[in-house]
């Protein structure tokens, strides 16, 4: 079903190929093969339960926490397969962070949640965490709202806060991928906004791959997009393309919401 | 009469039924109460707290050496059951899940939750006591941390399991391992949980007497020593009820009183803690 369209005169940060996925006996993914591009963001859409998020868990093998489910095929990353079993997973993780459809702001203070994730990999002097976490948090655009109270804890923010307040946290580990799952569905209309401004911004140096519910934020903020539907990829390709002239019924019936 | 107008009655019945049962309970609860106070107030003098347990027939006296020795007992029981009781929970609930050794492990804590604790005390006196020949503090803890342990990791695990995965993901999403995950994230996350439970397990081992007789014993004398046998509140409060003499009844009185405020004690702290659950 899904044939491989290669991306032209884009550098590739992740490969993927013949991935298939399993949730014990079912199977979640099949026969995906796509490239996501350096520094451009990448939206995933389609219904629920189409695959998406099963697809981006497979990017930071977050799948490996659950027994029973397993990924077979190839997502090269930095010429390395991420789904070899000798891989590190770790090191994969501190490569390709990720956000998460809820807010998950750590139980301790706002210093602590953006230094944690920081003094895992590195070691560094206490004014250099303090210029680490200063950096994380203007890059989330939060800094400006919690410069005054990073001894406060993380639980303490809006949710809308909180959820940027994430975002500095992955972001600070300075990956070179950043996976984001449904990052606004859980967020007021302003909140969503900034979220995806942010987007915007950090695209010039991360790469981003992310699902998303809203077809109109898929529009709005990415450079490719991908539809799946029932585990596969119908259709992959520039976002403006795909939603002014899909080339798959599939993807036309879902994106004028025929269906879905 | 109408559906409506019955089903008002049947309502009236029911909370009628419901506050019967809870001023029977409340009724004991203040009952006893009131008897500790009413008995054992007077018996809180200077001597109570500064004097040690009196001889056969000598009067006055106080308590002095047995609530030493059951602060140090309890504080050992503390210091043992904690950790041990909390790493098996951590265990439990984030590492081992769904494991052989895991199932084994929470059976034998389930049994040990329900275990008299006189067949704790005999399984210490014939483990500690006979191999080492002789009553001690220590085999006194041991056997009040056998208790407590269970307690401890119940509650530690259930707690976890309360964590929701999406932050346990979260933690793992930065490149985490997993124990910098459990220690630092999922039991940070409900910490004043497991300080409630550990606080509630040392409520329910303070007055614990079966065990102790069997392996602390008790000593008249003060005593600091854990090796050797050492006074108690709980097998104070046990010989001297039952004696002839007046002052020692009395004592026995105060000292009940004293173990039920300590652990009414254990008891608002815990809740109060535990209130401030997202406080840092």
């Amino acid at each position: 079903m899904t044939e491989h369209v290669p991306l032209t005169g884009e550098d590739i940060a992740l490969q993927i190929r013949n991935l298939d996925f399993y949730y014990g006996d079912f199977k979640g993914l099949k026969n995906v093969n796509l490239d996501i591009a350096r520094n451009k963001v990448t939206a995933f859409i389609g219904p629920s339960g189409c695959g998406k998020s099963t697809l981006l868990r497979t990017f930071n093998r977050m799948y490996d926490l659950y027994p029973g489910q397993r990924a077979e095929g190839e997502i090269m990353f930095n010429d390395k397969n991420l789904l070899d079993k000798k891989q590190d997973v770790n090191m994969v993780r501190a490569k390709i962070g990720m956000v998460f459809q809820k807010p998950t702001p750590f139980p301790m203070t706002i210093y602590e949640n953006i230094a944690f994730g920081v003094r895992l990999y590195e070691r560094m002097s206490k004014s250099e965490m303090d210029d680490r976490v200063e950096w994380a948090l203007r890059k989330a655009a939060l800094w400006d709202e919690v410069n005054d109270k990073l001894g406060q804890s993380g639980l303490s923010l809006s949710g809308g806060q909180q959820q940027r307040l994430c975002i500095a946290r992955a972001v600070a580990v300075k990956p070179e991928i950043v996976l984001l799952d449904e990052p606004t569905s859980a967020l007021d209309p302003i909140s969503t906004a900034k979220v995806e401004e942010l987007v915007d911004e950090l695209k010039t140096e991360y790469t981003i791959a992310m699902v998303t519910h809203n077809m109109q934020q898929a529009a709005r903020i990415s450079d490719y997009t991908a539809f799946m539907y029932l585990g596969e990829l119908i259709e992959f390709g520039k976002t403006d393309e795909l939603f002014v002239k899909p080339k798959k019924q599939q993807t036309e019936d879902y994106i004028t919401g025929r269906f879905g | 009469m109408s559906l409506y107008t019955r089903r008002t009655w049947v309502n009236r019945f029911g909370i009628g039924l419901s506050m019967i049962a809870m001023a029977f309970g409340m009724a004991a609860l203040m009952w006893i109460l009131w008897t500790l106070f009413s008995k054992g107030f007077s018996a809180f003098t200077w001597d109570f707290f500064t004097k040690d347990t009196p001889a056969p027939g000598t009067p006055g006296g106080g308590l002095r050496n047995a609530i030493v020795g059951s602060g140090l007992i309890l504080l050992a029981t503390t210091f043992v059951s904690t950790p041990i009781g909390i790493l098996a929970g951590i265990y439990l609930a984030e590492f081992g899940d769904r494991s052989r050794f895991a199932s084994a492990t929470r059976f034998v804590t389930d049994i040990m939750l329900s275990a008299p604790s006189i067949v704790i005390g005999l399984f210490v006196y014939a483990l500690v006591v006979v191999t080492f020949g002789g009553f001690s503090g220590w085999a006194g803890s041991l056997s009040l941390a056998l208790i407590a342990i269970p307690v401890v990791v119940r509650t530690t695990e259930n707690m976890l399991r309360l964590v929701p995965s999406s932050l346990r993901e979260a933690a793992f999403a930065l490149g985490a391992p997993h124990w910098q995950v459990s220690l630092k994230v999922t039991l940070r996350a409900v910490k004043a949980g497991v300080v409630t439970g550990v606080l509630l397990a040392i409520a329910r081992v303070t007055g614990e007497t079966a065990p102790l007789l069997f392996t602390a014993l008790s000593n008249q004398f003060f005593s600091t020593d854990m090796s050797k046998p050492m006074g108690n509140l709980p097998v104070v409060i046990f010989q001297f009820g039952m004696s002839p003499y007046d002052n020692w009844v009395q004592l026995a009185w105060g000292g009940s009183l004293l173990i039920a405020l300590m652990v009414l004690a254990i008891n608002v702290g815990a809740r109060i803690i535990f209130r401030q659950k997202d406080n840092l």
